[in-house]
């Protein structure tokens, strides 16, 4: 699919030019330009910088490398015993009071 | 005289798989039948209410849906398998005492969670460990946090992280940042459902997730430095 490049106004909301941006106010930016609905990929920041695209780039590998951590891990089969175990001691105190 | 080794079925039984050890011991094997019976994110209505009207077997139904998930949470928090079964037990347990006042004002999931996150946070304040509460664990120490570098990329990560080496990395994380980052990146929850979760805002969660990759992209890359040099 397609992605839908955003025009100026939709870059985060931006105080600065996104032509004249320095690197301190893109990082700045990132979280809500990578929260938001348009990829930073299309800022002109990027664009222009190798540093930026370069953190842009490990932040992904990152985000996409933490997909592989699945499945979970399952705890073992006593675990549930022990957990019936508690209820029904609960059970008996609530009962006897 | 009904018989005594014949376990005395309540009304909506017809809808369960039959025990065969008794009415209250829900064996294993059972139990890990019963996970796929319901779709994985949701929970049913009737399960729901029949867990909050005492039904055990609705309860153990909970348990086998949520248990990985629980678990997994817990273990990537403390590191430990006993522990996080320790805290997976107090979390259902906490869930049997309290699912009777879960009125629906949210997900199901994000309620339970939201009680599980709190069951780690009090385990870490009781070991003593620092950003013990959600508040301090959302601001960790200025050493914990990710340092600004503006100077020339020397290294990409690009392609060249393994499971392991990542999974190492999310242990050395303030419990802010890995909190956010597994609920995210690993089990894929929106900055919507985290924010109710943790009681923080939307650009908070946002926020804590960037610093969370930050920190781990400067982990690996000096872990791989380090390998270079070796």
């Amino acid at each position: 699919m397609e992605q839908e490049v955003p025009n100026r106004m939709q870059l985060g909301k931006m105080k600065e030019d996104p032509d004249q941006m320095s690197c301190a106010a893109f990082q700045a930016q990132l979280p809500e330009l990578i929260g938001g609905g348009y990829p930073p990929i299309f800022h002109p920041h990027i664009q222009q910088c190798e540093h930026c695209r370069a953190l842009l780039a490990d932040l992904e590998t990152i985000a996409e490398a933490a997909h592989s951590l699945l499945p979970a891990e399952e705890p073992s089969d006593e675990l549930w015993k022990q957990i019936e175990a508690a209820i029904k001691n609960q059970k008996n105190c609530s009962d006897s009071v | 005289m009904s018989d005594p080794r014949v376990p005395v079925q309540p009304p909506n039984a017809a809808t369960r798989p039959p025990a065969k050890e008794g009415a209250d011991g829900i064996p294993a094997s059972t139990l890990a039948r019963l996970a796929p019976a319901v779709p994985l994110n949701s929970i049913d209505a009737d399960v729901l209410a029949r867990a909050q009207a005492g039904d055990q077997f609705a309860f153990a139904q909970i348990y086998a849906l949520h248990k990985r998930r629980i678990y997994s949470l817990c273990l990537r928090m403390v590191g430990n398998k006993a522990e996080a079964e320790d805290l997976t037990q107090e979390a259902f347990l906490q869930l049997y005492r309290k699912i009777g006042t879960f009125r629906g004002d949210s997900a199901f999931t994000t309620w339970f969670y939201r009680m599980v996150i709190n069951v780690v946070l009090m385990h870490l304040r009781k070991k003593g460990l620092p950003e013990s509460s959600l508040d301090e664990a959302m601001e960790p120490a200025q050493d914990d946090r990710p340092r600004r570098n503006f100077s020339a990329p020397d290294l990409h990560l690009a392609g060249s992280i393994d499971r392991m080496a990542l999974e190492r990395a999310i242990t050395t994380l303030p419990a802010g940042y890995r909190l956010v980052f597994i609920l995210h990146d690993i089990r894929g929850y929106e900055h919507n459902e985290i924010a109710e979760m943790l009681d923080c805002s939307i650009g908070n969660s946002k926020s804590q997730l960037h610093k969370a990759r930050l920190k781990l992209r400067e982990v690996l890359r000096s872990n791989h430095r380090q390998e270079g040099r070796s």
